[in-house]
Parts: structure tokens; C-alpha cells; sequence
């Protein structure tokens, strides 16, 4: 790193437009070789996913080490493709939705919705559809299992990225207006470089929540159809089939690796990368590091490379959509007629399919069912709800112990993040041999593996919250001498607030969706079920019950939505407004 | 060098013509909030034009009509003889937050406008590196906006403006963003590029609220006057470029002005004149009590012994006449002042408020507040006659916002507020939302 450093101070050539610049160096053999086997692995990958259904049945997955990494690539291709899905699904209907007021009025509470219901119970319905449509291609069953990543990911992107575009800083909106930008320009100018950091932050979120699904999806049991497809996920599934402790390990730890390879590869860079889209008019004082980043940017070939890609960028700009010549400066009252009869059509629409639900539901269901699943729901909730008092006594004190020392909130930050991101359900066969060999109940002791995964959002919300409370206000507590219960309860916890609630909000909406899976587990024959909504939608997916997988996901999104409309919310409002440090 | 000062009369159509603009908000059929009222003006080839206006009196709106990024409720826009109808391509813009792309660097900014017009990058590059040689920004090319100082991030707003090869610059108040050494640099590189004819540009509007800034740089001074914004007199400034600001015949000119912009408004009550609204309706300033007492304080102590000049009077405390008026016209809205002709003097009761203890200051403020602010009579008379001497502030502000935009209430409320608890005339709860008698004990 010394040498690189150096090498890098004695080229002094401005921009690097020196002769020397097409000589390669020791970084561009690092680059070339990563870029090399980028395009190798996903050449390979890519391959096998085409390959026919029933090759599966000639070669099943199966728990031999040396089928791991292959493994992991499937896995890891899946995870890519179902987030550059979501990116061009946040680009087409974020876009949509923030410049036409008709598209807003469905999309945005269709969003809303979305990201909170439970998105693996959506898994039933997709695959007996993907498999349709690629009949006898493994495609098919791939599809399926990156649809269901996908519907993991989207939403929290498009919401972020609609929320950047109705945000554009006016002085800047009316500039691209003033120089008549066309739509396609200002996109690419204004509104994607604006939004970046928050659908960066985003993805990244995305990203960890794939993870989760990636293991569920992978493993396809719906009713009498079952697929396992080479992956992490089917390894694992097998691992516990076969009661195979070790190979669970081997899991744990591919994943773990697997996880820390994108990071390092593809996100930190990213984020490095990325810093100067951050809205901001002073520098800041600590820029992201990527040693990844580094390293491109000091390769002097590399930088050829980009050459031509920057080329067709700049002539991309180029093109000019046929927009409406002369936009007319918009008079506020025009169209709020067409308005009021597209919001007419929608709620007939959306009374009319709520119509077909229930007579759907009606003709196998009773009441008792309906009651059945509300009364699960409230077990469920009461999960959620302890659990999330459970991990914030034990994480707040923690955070801002963390957050208040540099030293440590510098090593731990990371590390939460990295747990935050690490799917929790790789875990849970371990904590199912536990009960088992403990004899403890299930309906207790299974509930803890909901906030596995999730508790490290309020770790590290809190981490953060605390690094950044004022010297000052910390300066003047204890020079006023604050008692500790004083000083708790006056000065950090407000501090931290509005941290915390982000925080116990992402978690407590993940625990929801966790609980699809936390609260089923099984360990070869045994199976452990802990009563509540999760247990029985994810027994009704087993038993291929469509009618009571719609219950039971329309049941949980009414309790996510309620719970945040009247908790967060709430929460978040109070934070915005008093708990404020600037 | 020749100034272009008092070109002769150009016998073409004005260069920009604006006819009889009106802009009023909707807000239900009687109380539409009008901010434009009847604005017309002409802008000729070869001449710098300063809209002079204290802030919010709607010259900046007028500015973005005439660039064509709003539209007037009535009335119209003419470039070139051409109606404007959507952001017009015959002028650029300078904005006073800079408004530059922070992920784009110097010369990407440069290049957005003729990047949008399709240009190829190749003659782009040409012209922007031009523009930025002009404007002495050599060198911080690829420099990104956060990395620099707020004069130069001006000059590549400036860059951007010229390089379209606009016919009008349109300024929107370019250096009031910026520390007085550095206003004062761009101002004068500004005006040396005019004089010697090297910017691509037939002529100039900017906006501004420095009385001195309009004098320096402009042939033609449009004074705008506000609630609603109308033009109130235009003043021709024949000095020769480069203007010395200690020319007594400058001096004098800035005189009138502040002369000018402190006259009472012809037809209105005397002294709630110069606050927009009237009655409970009032749109007032949030200018806290302390920085009223300091002024009293200031005007009443030595050299001016109750009675000063507006210009030194600035000059002396270090402030800009937009942040200078709105006190002012406090203090005469509360009858501890007069302003007239460009002078502030204090009355009888401003003479004896510097002169008592802070005790007796909160009982004389409480007493004028209630005495002489309609909105703040109003509401201690709701607190006196209710039997709980509690009312939501929520009741209040929908009165207001019956008369004024949402924010206008809401600043409007929060200066009530504020003055209501210096003189402690009644109490406001931050977290219920609720005025009561009852000061906290």
C-alpha cells in the first residue's frame, strides 16, 4: 500500500494525461484480473441456468464442499439479477410515478403496501407461473426464485427513489428548466445523481433483505411441486434435511464470505464512488474509503478502458426524446377533474377485485378462519412487539456506549452492518437442535430467531445516533454534573431518538417478515411450530392452500400497516419535530 | 474607457417588454394574495437595469416570469417582440444560491446549457473553456463547485449564463450570497467585462436589495415597491463607470433612495402602512425584541441622540437595509419610532423604553403589543373572554391563512408569539399548541 501510495505521488501528471498513461501497472493487472474473472463467473453461471429441468433430477444438489463455491456463484448471479431488476423497475415506476399525478395516486399507496406486507408469501403464486412459461428449462424455476428476490428488494427502492424526485432542490429544478434540459437529460443530470445516495443506501437495505429470501426461494416446495435449485438455499435446505450439522457450518461460512466478497467488491466501491452525488456545498471532513475505488482509480489502463463507455455516455446525452415542444407553465387547478374521475375509476377497480377476493375466500373459508388468523395475528404481534422492547434494552445501552467512544463505533459499525446484512435464517437449524435437545417450548423460544437478523438496525442506528450527539451538549451534561438516570433520560436518549426509531422501525418490519419462516422450523423429521401468523401462512403454503395463503398475507399486511400508521409514524413525526439536533 | 452610460434611445422594439404583468394566488373567490400588481417595464439594448426592492416584494418572482419558469395570471412577456410562453432561450439566468450541479465539475456545469441544446462535445468543450477563461476561472476546471470558495462557484454560475450566448443576463440578487470583499471583486470584474464589450450580451437585469449595489453597477434604477409589488418610480443613474462609492454625488443619489423605499405609501393608515395585510391580517416580520431594544439603544445613545440617518445607521451596525427595515418598521408598527424621509426617529415612548429597567420595558412592550398589533389585541381578547383563558393556535392560523399563504401564517403567528413572551401578555405551550394566560411560574 506504501509503494502504491508513493507511485502515486511521484505521478504528478495533471488528469492523468501523461504519456506514460498507456503503460500498465501493477494495479491494472489487479483490475484487469478482477474484471477478467467477473465476466468468467457470470459467463458460467449463466450458462448453467439455461440448462433443462430435468438435468436437476441427473444431477441433484448434493452436500459435497467442492460444489460450494459453484454454489454460491448461482446464488450470488440470483442475488444480481433480481437487484438490476429492481433498478430498472425504481428507474421506470419511481419516474412515473412523481411526473404523472394519475399513476402517483395508484402507485405510491400500492408501494406503501408493498413494502410492508410479507413478500414470501408471494412465492406460491409466482412459481407455478414461471415454470409455465419456460416449461421443462431450469429458467423457469430461476425466475421464479429471482422474482421472488425481486419482490424483496423493489419497493423500498422505488419509494426512495419517487422520494428523491419530488425532493429536488427547486434552485436546481429550475435551472434544468431555464436551460430546457430534455426529460431524458435532466434524468440523467439532475434527478438519478440527486438520488443516488438514498437508492444507494437503499439497494444496499435491498440487498441484505434478499439475502433472507434468496434461501427460502431457492428451496421451492409449493403444494406437490418441488424444485431445488443448485444454491446456497438448497444446500442448506438438504444440510437440514439430512440432519447435517457440519454442512450447515460450511453454509454459515460460504455465506458469510460470499457476503463479504460483494461488499468489499462492489458496494464500498460504490459508495466511495458515489460521494459526490451527495447534496452538499461544503466538503466534508471524512469521505468513504474503498481500497477497490482506490485501486481503479490509480490503474492508468483501467482508465483507457473507461474511455469509450464515457464516450457513448456523453453521446447518450446526446439523444433528444421528442418531448412536448413548449411545456406551459402548469396553472394549479387545470385537471383536477380528469383527477377526480381516474380516482373514481381506481376505487372501482379496486373495489371490484376486492369483491372477487372475498367471494374467492368465501367459497372454502368461514368466519372461524378469518377470527383464527386475527387472533395468530395478535400472537404474532406480541412477538414482535416484546421482542423489539427485548433487543432495544439490550442494544441502546450498547450503541451508545459504542457510539459515545470513536474508537469502537469505527470497528463496530462495520461489523453490525455486516450482520444486519447476513441472513438470519442460515442460523435457525442450529437454534432448532438446540430446543430440541434442551426440551424447551417452541412457542417461546423459537420467537427470538425473528429479531435475529433484524436487531442489528438499532445497533447500529443507535451507533450512529451517538456518534453524532454534539460535543458540546455532552460537554455541558457533565459539567453540570447530570446523574446517570438524569442524564439518560435529559440528554442521550433524546439525542439518539430520532436514530432509534429508523432503526426499531426497519427492524420491527423485518420481524414481521421473519416471522414467515422463524416460526416454522424443522430439523430433519422434526418440525417445531410456534403458534402464530407466520406458523400459518407458511403451513398453508406447504399444503399449496391458496385461499388461506391470501388470508393470512392480507391479515399480516393489515397488521404491519396499522402498526406503523399507528406507532411509527407517530414516532417518526415526534422525532422530526422535537428531537431534531440541527 | 467609454462607459456605456445613457445610450442613446434605440428607436427598435424594447429588447425585453413587460405589460401590465399581474400575479395573484388563489385563495378562495375574495382573498386572492396578489404579488404582482399591473408591473410594467422595458429593458433597451446596451443597458444594466437594477429591480431595487426590499426582500419578498416579488421582483424575484418577476424575474422568473420574465425567464419564462412562471406564468403571470395576466399580462404578458416580450423578448424580442416574441410572447414568452415556457422558459425562454433569448436570456439566461445568474441564481443567488449559485444553483450549480454539485456532482458535475466547473466545466460540465459550464457546458449543461449547451449540452441541453444538443451541441457535440467537442465544440461544447470549445466554448466552455471560453466562457471560463472570460470569466477568470482558468485552471478550477475540473474542480467540483464543493471545493469552491462562493465567489468563484458565482463566476461559473456566471460562465453558465454566458455561454448559452444569451441576448439578456437576468441577475438574481448574484452577490447578496456572498462576503462583502468578494461581492465587491465580482461586482467590479463584472462591470470592467461590460464596459469593454466583451460579454455576448446586449444587456443586463438584475435584482437586488442593495440600495449601493444598484447605484454602482446599473444605468437605470426600477424601484419595486411591495404588498403588492409594483414599480414605484424608476431613477437614471448617469454617473460615469468606474463609480466611486464616496462620490458625493453617489452618496446623494443612495440618499434619495433610502429616502425613497422608507416613504409612506399614499391611501393607507399611516403606520401599518408598510406591513403587507392589514388589521389582524397583517403580515408581520419575526424580528425578535432584543434585536428592537438594540436598535432604540443605538438610535437613542450618541451620535445620534434619537434621531439617525438611515445610511450610516446600517453601515455603522454592519447591516444589510433588508435586514435593517424590517426592525424599523417594528419599531414604528409598536409606536417607539417614526421613520420618515430616510431618517428613524424615536418617539416619547421609545425614549423612555431605553431609559427604564427590564421589568418596566416588558410591561411597556406588553402594553404596545396589545395596544397597537391588531392580531396580538385579538387574541388576548379571545384569552380574556373564554373562561378557561386557553384558545388552540390552530383558530388563529386559519383566520390568517383566510388572508396569506400557509407560510406567511405560520411566520406571521411565531413573531406574535415571539413578542407575546418578551412582554409576557400571554403564554404559548410549544407541545399542545395552545395560548393561555397563565405564565409559567
Amino acid at each position: 500500500m506504501n509503494i502504491l501510495a508513493v507511485a502515486d505521488a511521484v505521478r504528478t501528471w495533471p488528469l492523468a494525461l501523461g504519456r506514460r498513461g498507456f503503460f500498465p501497472n501493477l494495479n491494472d493487472i489487479i483490475v484487469f484480473v478482477l474484471i477478467v474473472g467477473a465476466f468468467v463467473a457470470i459467463a458460467h453461471g449463466a450458462r448453467e441456468m439455461k440448462a433443462p429441468l430435468t438435468s436437476l433430477d441427473v444431477a441433484p444438489v448434493v452436500l459435497d464442499p467442492l460444489n460450494l463455491p459453484d454454489y454460491a456463484l448461482r446464488t450470488t448471479l440470483r442475488m444480481f439479477a433480481a437487484i438490476l431488476a429492481s433498478l430498472v423497475f425504481t428507474f421506470l415506476v419511481a419516474t412515473l410515478a412523481a411526473k404523472s399525478r394519475k399513476a402517483e395516486l395508484v402507485i405510491i399507496p400500492a408501494l406503501d403496501i408493498l413494502q410492508s406486507v410479507p413478500v414470501l408469501g408471494f412465492l406460491t403464486f409466482t412459481v407455478a407461473f414461471f415454470l409455465r412459461l419456460f416449461p421443462g428449462s431450469q429458467l423457469g424455476a430461476e425466475c421464479a426464485a429471482i422474482f421472488a428476490i425481486f419482490t424483496a428488494q423493489a419497493w423500498n427502492m422505488t419509494f426512495s427513489f419517487y422520494q428523491s424526485l419530488r425532493t429536488v432542490p427547486s434552485d436546481l429544478d429550475e435551472v434544468s428548466r431555464h436551460f430546457r434540459l430534455s426529460a431524458w437529460l435532466r434524468f440523467w443530470r439532475l434527478e438519478v445523481p440527486f438520488a443516488a445516495p438514498g437508492l444507494i443506501w437503499n439497494t444496499m437495505m435491498s440487498m441484505s433483505g434478499g439475502w433472507f429470501f434468496v434461501v427460502a426461494s431457492e428451496a421451492i416446495a409449493v403444494g406437490d411441486t418441488t424444485v431445488k435449485l443448485p444454491g446456497i438455499g438448497s444446500w442448506l435446505a438438504l444440510a437440514i434435511e439430512q440432519k447435517n450439522l457440519g454442512a450447515v457450518a460450511l453454509a454459515v461460512a460460504t455465506m458469510a464470505a460470499v457476503i463479504l466478497c460483494y461488499d468489499q467488491l462492489v458496494f464500498r466501491p460504490i459508495i466511495a464512488w458515489a460521494d459526490k452525488f451527495r447534496f452538499e456545498q461544503t466538503a466534508a471532513q471524512q469521505r468513504p474509503q474503498s481500497w477497490v475505488y482506490d485501486l481503479v482509480r490509480r490503474a492508468r489502463l483501467a482508465r483507457r478502458l473507461f474511455v469509450p463507455l464515457k464516450w457513448t455516455v456523453s453521446r447518450l446525452s446526446l439523444i433528444r426524446l421528442p418531448s412536448r415542444p413548449q411545456v406551459p407553465i402548469a396553472r394549479p387547478d387545470q385537471g383536477r377533474i380528469g383527477d377526480l374521475l381516474w380516482l373514481a375509476v381506481v376505487l372501482a377497480a379496486t373495489a371490484a377485485a376486492l369483491w372477487l377476493t372475498i367471494r374467492y375466500l368465501t367459497a372454502t373459508l368461514a368466519v372461524s378462519d378469518v377470527e383464527r388468523a386475527i387472533g395468530l395475528g395478535f400472537l404474532t404481534l406480541a412477538r414482535v412487539i416484546v421482542l423489539i422492547a427485548a433487543a432495544s434494552l439490550i442494544w441502546v445501552p450498547i450503541g451508545v456506549w459504542i457510539g459515545l467512544r470513536p474508537w469502537a463505533a469505527e470497528r463496530v459499525q462495520p461489523i453490525a452492518q455486516f450482520l444486519a446484512a447476513f441472513p438470519a435464517n442460515v442460523l435457525f437449524p442450529i437454534a432448532v437442535v438446540a430446543i430440541v435437545s434442551l426440551r424447551l417450548d417452541p412457542d417461546i423460544w423459537l420467537s427470538p430467531l425473528m429479531v435475529l437478523g433484524t436487531q442489528w438496525y438499532i445497533l447500529f442506528n443507535v451507533v450512529a445516533g451517538a456518534s453524532a450527539f454534539p460535543t458540546d451538549l455532552r460537554e455541558a451534561s457533565t459539567l453540570y454534573r447530570l446523574r446517570s438516570w438524569q442524564w439518560w433520560r435529559d440528554v442521550i436518549l433524546p439525542g439518539i431518538f430520532p436514530y432509534y426509531v429508523t432503526g426499531a422501525l426497519t427492524a420491527s418490519g423485518g420481524s414481521w417478515n421473519a416471522s414467515i419462516v422463524a416460526e416454522v422450523a424443522s430439523w430433519g423429521n422434526i418440525k417445531l411450530t410456534a403458534a402464530g401468523l407466520g406458523a400459518f401462512i407458511a403451513q398453508a403454503t406447504d399444503a399449496g392452500d391458496y385461499p388461506r395463503v391470501i388470508l393470512g398475507i392480507g391479515v399480516m399486511s393489515v397488521f404491519v400497516i396499522a402498526f406503523n400508521r399507528l406507532v411509527w409514524r407517530p414516532l417518526y413525526r415526534l422525532a422530526e419535530r422535537r428531537f431534531r439536533l440541527d | 474607457m467609454d462607459a456605456p452610460v445613457a445610450a442613446p434611445v434605440s428607436v427598435n422594439a424594447p429588447l425585453v417588454e413587460v405589460d401590465e404583468v399581474r400575479l395573484a394566488y388563489n385563495r378562495g373567490a375574495a382573498n386572492d394574495l396578489l404579488v404582482l400588481d399591473d408591473v410594467s417595464l422595458a429593458l433597451r439594448d446596451n443597458e444594466i437595469a437594477a429591480l431595487l426592492g426590499r426582500s419578498g416584494c416579488g421582483k424575484s418572482t418577476l424575474l422568473r416570469i420574465i425567464a419564462g419558469l412562471m406564468a403571470p395570471s395576466s399580462g404578458a412577456v416580450r423578448i424580442g417582440g416574441e410572447p414568452v410562453t415556457g422558459p425562454a432561450g433569448q436570456v439566461a439566468m445568474v441564481f443567488q444560491s449559485f444553483a450549480l450541479f454539485p456532482w458535475l465539475t466547473v466545466l460540465e456545469n459550464v457546458e449543461i446549457g449547451l449540452e441541453a441544446k444538443g451541441i457535440a462535445p467537442e465544440e461544447r468543450k470549445k466554448r466552455a473553456l471560453g466562457a471560463i477563461d472570460l470569466i477568470g476561472l482558468d485552471g478550477y476546471e475540473s474542480a467540483y463547485p464543493k471545493e469552491l470558495s462562493g465567489g468563484m462557484r458565482q463566476r461559473v454560475g456566471l460562465a453558465r449564463a454566458l455561454v448559452v450566448h444569451p441576448k439578456v443576463l437576468l441577475m438574481d440578487e448574484p452577490f447578496s450570497a456572498l462576503d462583502v470583499l468578494t461581492a465587491e471583486t465580482l461586482r467590479t470584474d463584472l462591470i470592467d467585462l461590460w464596459c469593454e464589450g466583451r460579454m455576448p450580451i446586449a444587456s443586463i437585469l438584475m435584482v437586488t436589495h442593495n440600495i449601493e449595489e444598484a447605484v454602482l453597477m446599473s444605468d437605470r434604477i426600477l424601484l419595486f415597491s411591495s404588498n403588492p409589488g409594483r414599480i414605484s418610480g424608476e431613477i437614471r443613474v448617469d454617473l460615469r463607470q468606474p463609480r466611486n462609492r464616496l462620490d458625493p454625488l453617489f452618496r446623494q443619489l443612495v440618499d434619495d433612495i433610502y429616502a425613497r423605499m422608507t416613504a409612506k405609501p399614499v391611501g393607507k393608515p399611516a403606520r401599518e402602512g408598510l406591513f403587507p395585510g392589514s388589521g389582524i391580517a397583517m403580515l408581520l416580520p419575526r424580528v425578535s425584541p432584543n434585536l428592537q431594544s438594540g436598535l432604540m439603544e443605538a438610535v437613542a445613545d450618541a451620535p445620534y441622540n434619537g434621531r439617525a440617518d438611515l445610511p450610516p445607521l446600517a453601515a455603522s451596525l454592519q447591516m444589510e437595509v433588508d435586514e435593517l427595515f424590517p426592525i424599523a418598521e417594528t419599531l414604528q408598527l409598536l409606536r417607539f419610532a417614526e421613520i420618515e424621509e430616510g431618517d428613524i426617529r424615536l418617539t416619547e415612548a421609545g425614549k423612555r423604553f431605553v431609559q427604564v429597567d427590564l421589568d418596566e420595558r416588558k410591561r411597556m412592550f406588553s402594553q404596545h403589543l396589545v395596544t397597537y398589533v391588531p392580531l396580538a389585541g385579538h387574541i388576548k381578547r379571545v384569552l380574556d373572554e373564554r373562561p378557561t383563558h386557553q384558545a388552540p393556535a390552530r383558530r388563529f392560523l386559519d383566520e390568517l391563512e383566510d388572508h396569506m399563504s400557509d407560510a406567511a401564517a405560520e411566520q406571521t403567528l411565531r413573531a406574535i408569539i415571539s413578542w407575546a413572551r418578551y412582554g409576557e401578555t400571554f403564554a404559548y405551550d410549544e407541545d399542545s399548541g395552545v395560548f393561555s394566560l397563565e405564565n409559567p411560574a
